[in-house]
């Protein structure tokens, strides 16, 4: 039998493919392997322990960060999902027009800009503007985030939305719904999957960032993230692989709820 | 009940609708006026772009007309949107709501319409029981079959009682079998709930079995109005006799006109009766239109003649095509009786008798 063409059998991809997988996930694993060190290195292995673990949790430090981190997330990741949302309804259910395509990109643009032009930007607006009221609060932080949180949660929302069968809201009309009572009755039911998708992916995202926070951030606004690159900078101890695990337990489970909900579909 | 003129339901007049701008424009319905009856299952037959559909939606409010009125019992409700108008849809695709069980999906209307829970539940059953389907009231709509979630979306859209139902192509989804079922479920529904039905199609067959009148539509317009005998047997236009069933085209010389009838000499030199469209102008020249079952092919000589082509066996009856002397083709259909059957073979000579008023004279 002659030997079919398969784009999966071609020669050198299973190395390749190995090889990705080698470089991404044996890092990780080394580094939560290390988290359980007895020893204050990084690189030399002493023994089981938790003591990593208990260091962190009892490192005012680091709960002050992490609560702060979690704040910015959680409020960026919600008034993100809601701007996002709007902003598929608007780009979604309406028909084609010029300047559709610019709105996306318009939307999208956190995607694209640098995030190091961003934090400058936001940097030199910011400071202008503390300059004039004299508010050196969390609202800076959780603005940025937000910023650039909108397309992590449009993305999702807007997919939704356009595998979205249109005669249902038009059926929902025809029975006598208002715009509003369609929306909340069946446009928004259906919707959920990709809103709640949206909302996690966008607090994944705010929850890791550092270069946007580095600019921004005021004295004593550390979020998790910066507090662990001003800890590498004066030397590591596996207290910042324990942090890490953690952060990593907590991605992996939210990243899985999102796969889950996207992929729930009617 | 269908010929006798009633109330009006719905009354379009002078419609217009147009999409695009300047020189993109087109004219998806071209200034339309038809009255449908309270009561009537009335349909709207044409091939795909006719502007069936087109007229289905500026009825149900989902588009908004152009130009021209749309009256319901005397009201015009051309610029009210589709959630305040008192008249409901069976989509094409069923557009059940996935995320409700079907009693909740038929009861939607009425929730939205702010009726009490008793009432609503009462009605609910009521319908469930309409379209047999009280043992799956609890099912998610993912989780029934077409046929029943087809029943689920004409008990959701009568539930409200409304004035008007509008179905768009609601079979074409359906296999052979279940559509035939459906045509007869749709018959009693329409008599038991006594509302006024008005059927979107582009099956002929479908729209002749089912409707009190049929409105055929072609290019935007509406060509003819009529009860599907009227539509099948007196078609006015040569697009309506084209498009519903097998016809046959001749031309013909006007002699002489006397009320409804009309003496024409066909090419063959034969002179035959044929029925007058209305609002026919005479200039002499005619379209004459013969239905395949209502001529009969012959051994001898008959109202014309000319070689059968080819012999077609359809089990119920047999088709005939003749080449007539004029060079046109002409289809004869005939019973097939026991033993009463005449067999032709092909190249042989035939005449074709035309029946009495059978032969319809076109307006174009």
């Amino acid at each position: 039998m002659a030997k079919r063409f398969s784009i999966r059998q071609q020669t050198g991809f299973t190395t390749i493919a190995a090889a990705c997988f080698v470089l991404l996930y044996v890092p990780i694993a080394v580094l939560v392997a290390y988290a359980f060190n007895e020893s204050t290195s990084v690189s030399e292995w002493g023994g089981f322990s938790l003591r990593w673990f208990a260091a962190a949790w009892n490192n005012d430090q680091v709960i002050d960060a992490s609560l702060r981190s979690l704040k910015i997330a959680s409020s960026a990741a919600v008034i993100a999902t809601v701007a996002a949302t709007m902003a598929a309804l608007a780009t979604t259910r309406t028909r084609a027009y010029r300047g559709l395509t610019f709105k996306y990109a318009f939307i999208n643009q956190p995607l694209m800009v640098p995030e190091i032009v961003t934090g400058v930007a936001l940097l030199i607006f910011f400071a202008q503007i503390k300059v004039a009221t004299g508010y050196s609060g969390l609202g800076y932080l959780i603005a940025a985030h937000t910023a650039f949180c909108i397309p992590f949660a449009y993305l999702p929302i807007r997919a939704r939305l356009e595998n979205m069968d249109l005669t249902l809201e038009r059926a929902a009309a025809d029975l006598y719904a208002t715009p509003w009572k369609a929306f909340r009755r069946v446009t928004l039911p259906l919707l959920w999957p990709g809103i709640i998708a949206g909302l996690m992916l966008a607090f994944v995202i705010s929850l890791d960032d550092v270069v946007i926070t580095e600019f921004v951030k005021s004295g004593g606004q550390d979020t998790l993230p910066t507090y662990m690159l001003g800890q590498i900078r004066r030397g590591i101890t596996p207290e910042v692989n324990a942090i890490s695990t953690v952060f990593l337990l907590l991605s992996v489970v939210i990243v899985t709820l999102f796969f889950f909900l996207s992929r729930k579909r009617d | 009940m269908p010929d006798t003129p009633g109330k009006n339901a719905i009354e379009v007049r002078g419609v217009r609708k147009v999409f695009g701008t300047g020189e993109a424009q087109v004219a998806a319905l071209d200034t339309v006026s038809v009255s449908i009856r309270e009561n009537e299952f009335f349909t709207l037959l044409g091939p795909s772009g006719c502007g069936k559909t087109t007229l289905l939606r500026l009825i149900a409010g989902f588009d908004f007309p152009s130009e021209g009125e749309i009256m319901l019992y005397g009201e015009d409700i051309a610029p009210l949107p589709p959630f305040k108008r008192p008249v409901n849809t069976v989509f094409q695709s069923y557009a059940l709501f996935p995320h409700m069980t079907v009693a909740e999906n038929i009861g939607f209307g009425l929730e939205m319409l702010g009726k009490p829970r008793a009432e609503i539940d009462a009605r609910v059953a009521e319908m469930l029981k309409l379209v047999r389907m009280e043992k799956l009231a609890k099912r998610r709509t993912s989780q029934i079959s077409g046929g029943q979630q087809q029943r689920v979306a004409l008990a959701r859209a009568l539930a409200p009682q409304p004035k008007v139902l509008l179905l768009d192509e609601p079979l074409s989804a359906l296999d052979y079998k279940l559509r035939k079922e459906m045509q007869i479920e749709l018959k009693r529904l329409q008599h038991e709930t006594g509302i006024t039905f008005i059927f979107v199609t582009h099956d002929q067959e479908e729209a002749l079995t089912m409707s009190d009148r049929i409105a055929v539509m072609s290019s935007g317009k509406i060509l003819q109005v009529g009860s599907p005998r009227d539509i099948y047997d007196r078609p006015a236009e040569r697009f309506v006799a084209d498009f519903i069933g097998e016809t046959n085209f001749l031309d013909a010389r006007i002699d002489g006109i006397d009320g409804s009838k009309a003496k024409v000499t066909l090419k063959s030199g034969a002179t035959i009766s044929a029925t007058l469209p209305d609002g026919f102008k005479p200039d002499g020249e005619a379209t004459v239109v013969i239905r395949p079952e209502h001529a009969k092919a012959v051994k001898g000589d008959g109202d014309i003649s000319g070689v059968v082509e080819n012999v077609v066996y359809f089990g119920t009856d047999t088709h005939v095509h003749i080449r007539l002397d004029d060079g046109e083709t002409f289809t004869v259909r005939q019973q097939n009786a026991r033993g009463a059957g005449t067999s032709f073979e092909r190249g042989e000579r035939v005449g074709i008798v035309i029946g009495d008023d059978a032969a319809q004279i076109l307006k174009d």
